[in-house]
């Protein structure tokens, strides 16, 4: 029997058309649009000028406090505009734009693989700092300080999280099938800067490729152990992650360091390999490209800043009856409405839903038929949230834990009267946070 | 670049195919096996009785909210639908259409559109139909026309006393079992349905049909069915191992009245039950121990809807003491 976390999680079709493809190399853009705000925290400082030339890699906005990140020139090129454009929140955000000075496609520079860890645990940290390397996983919250844990809480094991729950999304397998040695590398790196022994890589078992993979290159590793781990959304939550691993529950409000853990997706310990073996900050990413009608979707490693609208051209363009474009998986992602939008550190996915799949039935009355509690994976009863929050009782759906939602959408999924449960569970947390 | 099909919305972007409707269906489906042995037992009783019921269930529903509460129709849920057939299923198959047609107005009127329509009720719609008709009518409500001899007729139909019936009579006369044990229908004919009863609670086969399907649908869930029929079985088993004379054994229990039809489908009720596994065991012992209580020493001979009523009141406050855990508490017992 395949571990998982218990209570609650739903099954969506997969739909991981991508799963066989390699990573292709998107061609550098004309221009990048780089937002200051790509991380959780407080933005960026911006700290070039226009009409400045910067090369690749180089800092362009530094970080604006300890929860915070810095941002590197994705292209060498001369900075032509600091503006405000639209990103995948809607909103308008500071920007700086760069044209880029590249006239030919280039492929991604491969780094070669190095084992060998000079830096010291200390230096480690800093570097991870430096290179504005933040949880690639979708929260984009900065890995420094997540590493940077108080002495005196006992982490004792390191999760590596592979198990990229959300449908259609395929980039951490490909990453994992393409970089398995580096990603491997990279853990050895963690372990040492957080002095600890053990770590477990946790991958859904619909990936048997990267299970094998990493089981065949961790043999003879003791400090590594890696775990198949049965298909269900989403166990790709921290917290679920933490239960199915370990069967330890991170305690209501708390963090993962409270019970011991520290939780890194592959993504980022690929990134954090890169920065640490080859100081090579954080400008690209993998993004998969993919919908059901796509022409030739894939993987792609992806320059920050490149506009959507090319992802979707290297795919062969839109499809006639594309009815959302999301900006991350389809569970948790956002819909865009611009395709100028640019990727950001934390744009996993880019997914295109047809008309047939974005339909949803009008909202009927709760039949109390109790689904949204049993797929529940906090133990909340969405239905009641909902009510609470319709009839504004904020103290009250306060009382029954609104607040530890981890939005992940798999009460509105399920719910047979196509209630929009989480939409106004998010706006309850609103309410609650306001009051 | 803007694009006119494109909309945006908030996550989740994907849905599960399931519906009400869907929901609605799979139990008429699961009703099907044991309307069928009513057809067989009792013919154009048992047709006459189910279309006037559902077709009244839905046509009351329509002209409620079209034309009182001037809401959204709703009708297409099937929801009336399924009070319909399970109000048909506690009836007898020769009662008069008018009343069947008052049973209907009340389930729908009465339990159902007052409190709001679909998923604000409080008590089950089919239930408080058949009590109200019961109460009011209780000598047409209790003749049960015999099986199979009645096919071909409706009003005329030759009736008899059924098992708890009997037994009740039996007990209130302080005769001892052994008396009327030659006139009690065996327990085969019990499970398969050759009995006198209402027309849905023939066949305890039929039903566990039904009830698995519903079970393997994942419309319901084990825990109400299975807790009730162990509460009803252990509790009736007490009393006849203390003294079997007296008392009818656990398995007659089961298999006689409107137990299974109870367990699988009237406590199930989504709308009037608990929703988490714990709050639904609690409801479920309660309808175990009431139903026991009625039988034994009620009234009346069959205390399933009763039970069922009784406990639906007490959801409420079950559903309080009885929430999920929260992942990341501590476990602690919340039940009573």
């Amino acid at each position: 029997m395949l571990k998982t976390f218990k209570q609650g999680g739903i099954h969506p079709p997969e739909n991981k058309l991508t799963c066989t493809k390699p990573i292709r190399s998107l061609p550098v853009p004309q221009t990048v649009y780089v937002p200051i705000a790509q991380h959780i925290g407080i933005p960026s400082e911006i700290v070039v000028e226009l009409k400045q030339k910067v090369e690749v890699g180089q800092m362009i906005a530094q970080s604006g406090g300890y929860v915070s990140s810095s941002i590197h020139s994705p292209v060498a090129g001369t900075v032509t505009k600091l503006d405000k454009i639209i990103d995948s929140s809607g909103y308008k955000k500071q920007c700086i734009v760069i044209r880029s000075d590249a006239a030919e496609i280039t492929d991604r520079a491969e780094l070669p693989l190095k084992m060998e860890i000079e830096m010291d645990a200390e230096a480690i940290l800093n570097q991870i700092n430096s290179c504005g390397i933040v949880g690639l996983g979708g929260a984009t919250f900065p890995s420094f300080v997540k590493l940077h844990v108080d002495p005196k809480s006992k982490i004792d094991t390191l999760l590596i999280n592979g198990v990229e729950c959300e449908p259609y999304l395929t980039a951490d397998h490909s990453l994992m099938l393409a970089k398995a040695q580096e990603i491997k590398v990279g853990i050895h790196i963690l372990l040492k800067a957080l002095h600890i022994q053990k770590a477990i890589i946790g991958i859904e078992a619909n990936k048997q490729d990267a299970i094998q993979k990493f089981a065949e290159i961790c043999k003879n590793d003791t400090h590594i152990q890696v775990a198949a781990l049965q298909v269900k959304y989403p166990q790709g939550g921290e917290k679920q992650l933490i239960k199915a691993l370990l069967n330890r529950e991170v305690p209501k409000g708390g963090l993962p360091h409270q019970v011991g853990v520290i939780v890194h997706n592959v993504g980022t310990i690929f990134a954090i390999y890169e920065a640490v073996q080859h100081g090579k900050p954080l400008t690209d990413r993998v993004v998969t490209v993919t919908g059901k009608k796509v022409k030739d979707p894939g993987n792609f490693w992806v320059k920050i800043g490149t506009p959507i609208k090319d992802l979707i051209d290297a795919v062969g363009g839109m499809p006639e009856d594309t009815r959302k474009i999301l900006n991350g998986g389809p569970m948790m992602g956002k819909a865009l409405k611009n395709l100028d939008v640019p990727v950001t550190k934390g744009t996993s996915g880019i997914v295109l839903i047809s008309n047939v799949e974005a339909e949803r039935g009008p909202a009927m009355s709760c039949i109390k038929c109790a689904r949204c509690i049993s797929v529940c994976p906090m133990g909340l009863e969405p239905y009641l949230l909902m009510d609470l929050v319709e009839k504004n009782r904020p103290q009250i759906a306060l009382e029954n834990d609104v607040t530890t939602c981890i939005e992940c959408g798999s009460c509105s999924y399920i719910c047979p009267s196509h209630r929009p449960l989480l939409d106004y569970i998010r706006y309850g947390k609103d309410l609650v946070r306001k009051n | 670049m803007e694009h006119q099909n494109i909309i945006i919305s908030a996550s989740p972007h994907l849905h599960d195919a399931s519906s009400t409707q869907k929901v609605m269906r799979d139990v008429i489906i699961a009703l099907t096996p044991a309307l069928l042995v009513g057809v067989y037992l009792f013919g154009v009783g048992t047709l006459i009785i189910t279309a006037t019921a559902i077709i009244s269930c839905v046509l009351f529903e329509y002209l409620i909210q079209k034309y009182w509460l001037r809401k959204p129709l709703t009708i297409n849920d099937y929801s009336a639908v399924v009070t319909g057939l399970l109000l048909a299923f506690n009836l007898p198959s020769n009662l008069p259409i008018w009343m069947v047609v008052v049973g209907s107005l009340v389930a729908i009127g009465v339990a159902k559109m007052s409190f709001g329509g679909l998923g604000f009720n409080i008590f089950n719609p089919a239930l408080i139909g058949r009590v109200f008709l019961l109460i009011s009518f209780p000598v047409q409500m209790t003749s049960w026309p015999l099986p199979i001899v009645n096919r071909m007729q409706y009003a005329d139909a030759i009736t008899g006393a059924t098992s708890l019936g009997m037994v009740k009579e039996a007990s209130l006369m302080g005769e001892p079992l052994s008396q009327i044990s030659s006139q009690l229908t065996t327990q085969m004919d019990l499970f398969m349905g050759i009995t006198g009863g209402s027309i849905g609670e023939m066949s305890a086969l039929a039903l566990l049909i039904g009830g698995l399907y519903l079970l393997i649908r994942k419309v319901i869930t084990w825990h109400i069915p299975v807790v009730f029929l162990l509460t009803m079985f252990a509790m009736s088993g007490i009393f006849w191992w203390v003294d079997p004379q007296q008392y009818l054994n656990p398995v007659f229990h089961l298999l006689a009245g409107g137990a299974i039809l109870g367990a699988f489908y009237m406590a199930t009720d989504m709308v009037t039950s608990p929703m988490t596994p714990k709050g639904m065991m609690v409801f479920a012992f309660g309808i175990g121990v009431i139903t026991v209580l009625i039988r034994l020493f009620g009234a009346y001979p069959e205390g399933v809807s009763f039970a069922i009523l009784i406990m639906n009141a007490f959801v409420p406050l079950i559903k309080t003491y009885t929430k999920p855990k929260r992942f990341g508490e501590p476990i602690r017992a919340k039940i009573l």
